[in-house]
């Protein structure tokens, strides 16, 4: 009996604990280290979070720079909030043309069409931001410091979310009852009229639910960012100006600082602060679908 | 009445109106990933150079073999652990804390941003085990990443099954392991293979977490099959960078390396007719198998 059940039982239900024990790992490894700054060398959260005053001493165990993240916080939420101004129109009008407006069409070609754009892997997305839309903003848009910018990180990183919120968004367009849509024809009302006074506002939940999930993957995008935001640090003065951001950062000088010391310890904070980010996402995505289920 | 005329006419040409700002869109979208398809292979073939594809350091045979050998490494790992998880998940799991834990496990772990899992992974297997950067915590990090996947579509198979293979199996004789190892695991192979080549297309693309675990550079010597040595090509405890990672560093670390511009842009060519090729195939794979299935069933 052993063999026949209680090995295999007892070797899936390991590997079914392992996950939850490798997500523990993965959370408290990050927040140990990822806290260290404060602890060990006293810097404050609000300096972390709210301080543009980034001097962190780079040698081992020593203290006293100072660790202001908000340009690069800043970085991350304007590429990320320019990205979504680009990408939710888009992929709100993708996910209507699957599920309202030619299903046929939309589940022949624009949905193979949006998974492969998922598979391309995000250091081509870098790579053709770097060939094609950092020189057409240096040359056709005149950006003052070269055409590393803020724009060209949105729009890359807007490409890389809208298949997210596009296949959310369908399908969530596409659990609406259709006793909604005949409804609505049977009191008359166009398709526009359905799509956007019905269908869209019934979905709105799991809409929300595709944004979110966009937002948190563009949040966590790392090279294909660092490849065309300039990696400049300072504020911009507009779209077009070269800035940083968290991943960037970390990218780049995770390698080259002394373990232990004030400047790593400072970009581990940074790397706590996106795990903290993608799971308050999950957190809002259990929120949204708890209100969607209460809505019906 | 005339008014409602009007109105009946607006409302009518608005709707025709945004009928076609839909098609633009849709059509737009098409064109879009065709021309950047279409902008990389191109890019790709015009900037190849002889030697680009030899295994040296001109060339990108290395970083191609790493890429390979990195992902097959990480699905010895991870196609194991998942396929167990997701057996646990859909055969043994009852409803209670473990397996809400679980699953939110497995959702926090796919929306992990993979800079996070490569420094856990640059924690975990390179500064707490006082190694250089290898291969084998590069596999390790995209593991992590591709768990969720290979749990969920196992869990997603075998929950997809008949009943009456349970209950055919079970009337038998057989233990519930038994029935999972000798009928429903082996009913759910074609599904689970093609989530697999799902996970290893993404792998290839994989860089952000492999930036700290295998590392940037790669030096490899073909003669060399000694596997404790740092050249030789199947020693997993040496450095590996793969075709992704060698895009980002060709592009940005201001390589010393002449060809630079044009490596990456091969690399590209390259990155995408994999990660194209095998998705492709997946999809070709899943359709085939279930129209066997279908034929199977009648």
């Amino acid at each position: 009996m052993f063999k026949k059940e209680y090995l295999g039982r007892g070797i899936v239900t390991v590997c079914g604990i392992f996950i939850i024990a490798l997500t523990l790992a993965i959370s408290v490894f990050l927040l140990v280290k990822g806290t260290g700054v404060f602890t060990q060398f006293h810097h404050s959260v609000a300096e972390f979070l709210f301080s543009d005053n980034w001097a962190p001493k780079d040698v081992p165990g020593e203290g006293g720079g100072h660790i202001g993240a908000s340009i690069y916080i800043m970085g991350s939420l304007m590429t990320c909030g320019l990205a979504l101004l680009i990408a939710v129109p888009f992929s709100l009008a993708g996910a209507i043309f699957i599920a309202e407006i030619s299903p046929r069409l939309g589940s022949r070609i624009l949905q193979p069409a949006i998974e492969i754009f998922v598979g391309i892997p995000s250091v081509v997305y870098g790579w053709v931001g770097l060939t094609i839309l950092v020189p057409f903003i240096r040359d056709k848009l005149h950006a003052p410091m070269g055409g590393y910018s803020v724009l060209a990180a949105g729009i890359v990183l807007a490409i890389m979310i809208f298949p997210t919120i596009a296949t959310v968004a369908a399908d969530a367009l596409r659990a609406v009852p259709d006793s909604y849509r005949q409804a609505a024809y049977g009191l008359g009302s166009t398709r526009w009229q359905l799509i956007y006074k019905v269908s869209v506002p019934a979905a709105k939940s799991g809409i929300f639910t595709g944004i979110i999930l966009g937002l948190s993957r563009a949040f966590g995008e790392t090279l294909a960012v660092a490849m065309v935001i300039g990696k400049t640090r300072v504020f911009p003065k507009g779209i077009l100006y070269p800035t940083n951001n968290l991943t960037a950062a970390i990218a780049a000088d995770m390698g080259n600082t002394a373990n232990g010391g004030e400047y790593n310890m400072a970009l581990w904070a940074m790397a706590l602060l996106l795990l903290i980010i993608s799971l308050a996402c999950i957190v809002v995505i259990h929120l949204l679908a708890r209100s969607g289920e209460k809505d019906k | 009445m005339n008014e409602n005329s009007s109105r009946y006419k607006r409302v009518r040409g608005v709707d025709k109106f945004m009928t076609g700002v839909f098609y633009g869109i849709g059509g737009f979208f098409i064109l879009l990933l065709i021309v950047l398809a279409a902008y990389i292979i191109v890019k790709g073939i015009t900037s190849i150079y002889p030697g680009v594809f030899s295994f040296t350091s001109m060339g990108i045979g290395n970083q191609f073999f790493n890429t390979i050998y990195l992902v097959f490494l990480s699905l010895i790992i991870s196609v194991p652990l998942g396929v167990a998880a997701g057996s646990y998940l859909a055969e043994y799991a009852r409803k209670g804390r473990l397996t809400e834990m679980i699953t939110m496990s497995i959702e926090a772990l796919s929306s992990l941003p993979s800079i996070v899992v490569g420094l856990f992974g640059y924690l975990v297997f390179i500064l707490m085990t006082g190694m250089k950067w290898n291969l084998l915590a590069g596999a390790m990090a995209v593991t992590i990443l591709s768990l969720p996947a290979i749990t969920t579509t196992t869990r997603d198979a075998l929950a997809a099954l008949p009943a009456h293979y349970r209950s055919g199996s079970i009337g038998l004789g057989a233990t519930r392991w038994q029935t999972l190892w000798h009928v429903l695991l082996p009913a759910c192979v074609p599904r689970i293979i093609t989530g697999v080549i799902l996970v290893a297309g993404r792998g290839f693309g994989e860089a952000a977490a492999l930036l700290y675990t295998s590392g940037q550079s790669t030096v490899l010597n073909w003669a060399n099959w000694d596997i404790t040595s740092p050249t030789c090509p199947l020693n997993v405890f040496r450095p590996g960078e793969t075709l992704s990672l060698h895009i980002w560093v060709m592009r940005t670390e201001g390589s010393m390396n002449p060809h630079s511009v044009e490596i990456a842009n091969v690399s590209s060519m390259v990155l995408i007719i994999m990660v194209l090729g095998f998705s492709l195939l997946a999809r070709y794979l899943s359709r085939k198998l279930d129209e066997k299935n279908k034929g199977a069933a009648k």
